[in-house]
């Protein structure tokens, strides 16, 4: 009788839980990127620092909260503190697409002077937030509550294998999830939503039918504010704050913005999933599944990971390069300039 | 008084002129066509008086009142309506998505003019939910047109509105063109295929290096002989 | 004529702050700059070669630096012979195999265009079968290399050739990647080359990182031979001590003096010859057409000049001058530390040093490598002398002012990015604008 529940279990913990709170972290740093993407139309190098931004907001809030004596049950404290990190990350957006984009915007610039300006903001938020909260880790001090944990599971299932579900991964699912719902009815059913569709696919014909492009490029930034803030305070939550992951994070979003179809909302979502699940699914160690699934003769000597751990970014960069060079627009056929 | 009329137009893009003291005039419920060899500057005189080029002479006037100095958009405000000849439909919205961003200025009920534009257009409405890209060449060209009159305008000015469509297509197109004049807007319309164009012109415009070199009604210019041996070969 | 007296009066300005910091705080220090402005101003003209001749923006300088610098690894270390017996061979072995896969791989995709679905499979399948192969044969390999000392040593080390070679063959290193990432990415989106050359520059930063039994990964290799005598044995000879006595300076800060102007010497050296090399090629037949290209591309395309062949060429070109100050940066720190890669400090400060010096400018970039270089690490002191300055009415206990001194040196993120925001918004063309020929 093979035991296919045990390594089921190991697999659910390792790939299909983690795989699910990271790839909608990713999912929702890419529908930011895509969305500049698709209204202001340049790849936004800043955008990892707004979502560092946006998380740094959140956790001064949250312990300010704490401080008060203030908490949220058994949800994190920093979902309270959120929405002020939405509205000041919101209040960046704006402040920097005024006094440095909309210069270059109105002179119609190319892409490539776009992207340098991004970077120099890059460095200017940068700055900033080491400026104001410093460049060592910091923690959300919510303590890692868990939904699920592991002995509880074995308990319940007599499996020898466990599966722990952290709050935060539950929450960061759930959160992406109810984001991407109000995106998608933001977007197909209000009339706001649609303007900012057809000034995505024609902005010439936007114009003539009307449509005001700097509203337009506003609540494209509102919402971008929004998903960065949310995106950088799960992974933060998740993990845990450092000021200066996030330009590393900027390469998976990149990719599965790409890889999905960049400019394209559902692709964003795809592409992180898509980005998240290879990660894990190449840097498991599928020693112990073998194990399981295998006589025991069988089981060959080393962890059997297709590539180590320390690789992971360099995944997403793979998968990049094999859409780049076989569907260059992307699983959902993204925009190409 | 005529309608719409763009008096002396003189301009160009930066550098040379395009248009030489050129005159065009559109009347409601007529149809005016604009024809003459390439370069001739029919299409520079149609965007002239939407305003989406700067006139260095001349002046726009729509129901006697000056529009010279009015932003394309703001000239959609007051009723004029562009049908461009490239990308003139959202590709990745629906159909229906696009006669909805047609009328994005209005902001009274307009559900009554969408299904006006499905009486005119049926195969719209059979395919209202098909991305606008989906379609072929000539429902594409009925889509741009429609949204162009989800604003109910007074004038609807469309830039060769058959290019790159088959013949059946054209003479579709043509149909519903006089239909849409028939419930009283002014057409102003841009084409290469002049032959056909004129055949359905209430007033024709033939245009040489940017001035007007025949007017007159559309019958009378498929008959003139000058202008059939220039640019109706024969 | 304007133009060199502006350009002079520049230069002159830079000069005069090189010294007064050598008056203020010390020659050493003064010198330590400008042997790091001299590699910087070469890889600002690397990055410039591409960005000015071609518009290419280029995300991963960081990565190909680096290059550069286990290039000198590679070339000047002695080779550890107990690694090379324990696995060496072995090793070698499943590098090849892992390049012949690759290269079946192509030969067959390219074949195959006509099979359709099948040559997905087929190719995949031939991946994972030449991935699974090398492996088969480097794991084992690997082990047994880095098991030879690990405190010591731990990996096979180099060919023990002299450094100022392995110059060169970084270059050569940066320019062979530079091809593979060119080919993949140029010719779709400008995006497409900036984030591409984003991730090559991230994986190369993990390979040299994380692959022990090449690079000795995060133990670092100390120890790398230089062109220039040891501070230690200047301090012996006789003709020193007699300087050291003229100039009444300590001997040990004299012997470092001289070492650091050797270096210098070198590095002005091969700046010199590369900027001679580059002001050639951009007035050459060849730059102009490079030129008309970036400005202009769909017609130069419709003149049947194919865009991406030589934007190929200048990507590789300006990425080789990149690896080559990559060596010389590891040959000047006599160290190799892959975790001194740090994006922040090499591909963005560069491109600060690019847009501020001048794009398209070989002068421009030198100007650019002295200036930011220069600001990056005057920065620190200035910025907290400053902070010093303007927290100085309040109270020693102050949380904010305790606050503020401490975070000073991030001062300096901010001040780039501000720098870089201002010259792009009023002064794009730079300190020394592109001669328009």
């Amino acid at each position: 009788m093979i035991d296919l529940l045990n390594p089921l279990a190991l697999i659910c913990n390792f790939v299909i839980v983690p795989g699910l709170a990271y790839g909608s972290q990713l999912a929702l740093g890419a529908l930011g990127v895509t969305l500049v993407y698709g209204v202001l139309r340049f790849s936004n190098f800043a955008h990892g620092e707004l979502m560092s931004f946006g998380a740094m907001i959140t956790i001064l809030g949250t312990w300010a909260l704490q401080n008060h004596g203030i908490s949220f049950g058994s949800l994190p404290t920093a979902l309270l503190a959120m929405p002020l990190g939405m509205v000041l990350t919101i209040g960046l957006c704006l402040v920097t697409d005024r006094f440095v984009f909309r210069y270059y915007r109105v002179k119609r610039a190319s892409p490539v002077t776009f992207m340098i300006v991004s970077v120099g903001v890059m460095f200017l938020i940068s700055g900033l937030i080491r400026f104001i909260i410093g460049p060592n880790d910091q923690s959300f001090n919510d303590g890692t509550r868990f939904i699920m944990k592991a002995r509880a599971f074995k308990e319940m299932t007599g499996l020898s294998e466990g599966l722990a579900i952290k709050t935060s991964q539950g929450v960061t699912v759930m959160t992406a999830f109810v984001i991407v719902i109000f995106l998608f009815w933001f977007l197909n059913r209000t009339r706001t939503g649609k303007s900012m569709r057809a000034y995505s696919d024609n902005e010439d014909l936007a114009l003539l039918s009307g449509i005001n492009p700097e509203r337009v490029v506003m609540i494209a930034w509102i919402i971008t504010g929004i998903l960065a803030t949310v995106a950088g305070t799960l992974y933060g939550l998740d993990k845990s704050y450092k000021p200066f992951t996030f330009l590393q994070l900027l390469l998976p979003i990149f990719a599965s913005a790409i890889v999905g179809g960049v400019g394209n909302p559902i692709g964003a979502i795809a592409g992180g999933f898509v980005i998240a699940f290879s990660e894990l699914m190449v840097t498991f160690a599928y020693k112990k599944v073998a194990a399981y699934l295998l006589p025991y003769n069988l089981v060959p000597d080393g962890l059997l990971q297709l590539l180590s751990t320390d690789y992971k970014f360099s995944v997403s960069f793979m998968i990049l390069i094999i859409v780049l060079l076989v569907k260059p627009t992307g699983i959902f056929s993204g925009k190409t300039l | 008084m005529t309608f719409l009329i763009g008096k002396n137009m003189t301009g160009g893009y930066g550098g040379a002129n395009i248009l030489n003291s050129c005159t065009i005039g559109a009347e409601k419920g007529e149809i005016t066509v604009v024809v003459g060899p390439n370069g001739a500057g029919k299409s520079t005189a149609m965007k002239a008086m939407f305003g989406m080029l700067q006139l260095s002479v001349g002046e726009v006037l729509m129901e006697g009142a000056e529009i010279s100095k009015l932003k394309p958009q703001e000239r959609v405000h007051k009723g004029m309506s562009f049908v461009p000849q490239n990308n003139n439909v959202f590709t990745s919205m629906t159909v229906e998505e696009n006669l909805e961003m047609g009328a994005f200025i209005r902001r009274d009920e307009f559900s009554d003019t969408m299904s006006q534009v499905f009486d005119l257009f049926p195969i719209l409405k059979e395919k209202r939910k098909q991305p606008a890209g989906e379609l072929s060449g000539g429902q594409r060209q009925q889509v741009a047109v429609g949204r162009a009159l989800m604003t109910s305008p007074k004038v609807l000015m469309l830039d060769e509105p058959t290019a790159g469509v088959s013949p059946i297509v054209m003479d579709e197109l043509f149909d519903r063109v006089i239909d849409v004049a028939r419930s009283g807007i002014a057409i102003l319309m841009v084409e290469q295929n002049a032959k056909q164009a004129l055949s359905i012109a209430d007033q024709g415009y033939v245009l040489v290096q940017g001035s007007n070199r025949y007017t007159d009604t559309g019958a009378a210019l498929l008959e003139n002989t000058e202008v059939r041996k220039a640019f109706l070969g024969g | 004529m304007k133009t060199l007296i502006k350009n002079t009066i520049l230069f002159g300005i830079m000069l005069m702050l090189l010294v007064t910091v050598g008056i203020f705080q010390s020659w050493n220090v003064a010198l330590a700059i400008l042997n790091l402005c001299l590699i910087s101003a070469i890889m600002t003209m690397g990055v410039n070669i591409q960005w000015g001749y071609a518009g290419l923006f280029n995300a991963g300088v960081m990565g190909f630096t680096a290059l550069g610098g286990i290039a000198a690894v590679v070339i000047s270390i002695p080779p550890v012979q107990s690694a090379w017996l324990a696995g060496g061979s072995r090793a070698m072995l499943g590098l090849l195999i892992g390049v012949i896969s690759i290269f079946l791989v192509v030969v067959v995709w390219k074949k195959t265009a006509k099979l359709g679905r099948i040559r997905y499979w087929l190719t995949a399948l031939m991946v994972i079968g030449g991935y699974a192969l090398m492996r088969m044969v480097i794991d084992p390999a690997i082990e047994a290399i880095e098991a030879i000392e690990p405190a010591k040593t731990g990996f096979l080390g180099g060919f023990g050739l002299p450094v100022i070679f392995s110059w060169i063959v970084g270059g050569a290193f940066a320019a062979s990647v530079a091809w593979v990432v060119g080919r993949v990415s140029l010719g779709l989106r400008s995006d497409y080359l900036a984030i591409a050359t984003l991730g090559i520059s991230e994986i190369i930063i993990y390979f040299l990182k994380y692959e022990e039994w090449l690079t000795r990964g995060v133990k670092n290799v100390n120890g790398i031979p230089r062109p220039v005598p040891y501070e230690i044995d200047l301090q012996k000879t006789l003709w020193l001590q007699e300087w050291a006595e003229r100039f009444e300076m300590p001997v040990i800060e004299l012997s470092s003096i001289i070492v650091k102007i050797s270096y210098a010497s070198l590095f002005i050296t091969v700046l010199l010859v590369i900027f001679y090399l580059s002001e050639t090629a951009l007035k050459s037949p060849w730059g102009r057409m490079m030129r008309a290209i970036r400005d202009n591309e769909t017609a130069a395309n419709a003149m049947g000049k194919n865009v991406t062949w030589r934007h190929l060429q200048v990507f590789v070109l300006g990425s080789a001058v990149v690896g080559m100050a990559g060596a010389m940066l590891t040959t000047l720190d006599g160290q190799f530390t892959p975790a001194s890669y740090q994006p922040m400090r090499f591909t963005f400060l560069v491109w600060v040093m690019v847009i501020v010096g001048g794009s398209g400018n070989n002068l421009g970039s030198v100007l650019g490598g002295f200036v930011i270089w220069f600001f990056w690490i005057e920065a620190e002191p200035i910025g907290l002398a400053l902070m010093n300055f303007i927290t100085s009415g309040m109270s020693q206990e102050n949380p904010l002012r305790i606050h503020l001194l401490e975070n000073a040196a991030h001062m300096r993120l901010m001040t780039m990015g501000l720098v870089l925001l201002l010259t792009l918004r009023f002064a794009p063309k730079g300190l020394i604008p592109e001669v328009k020929r």
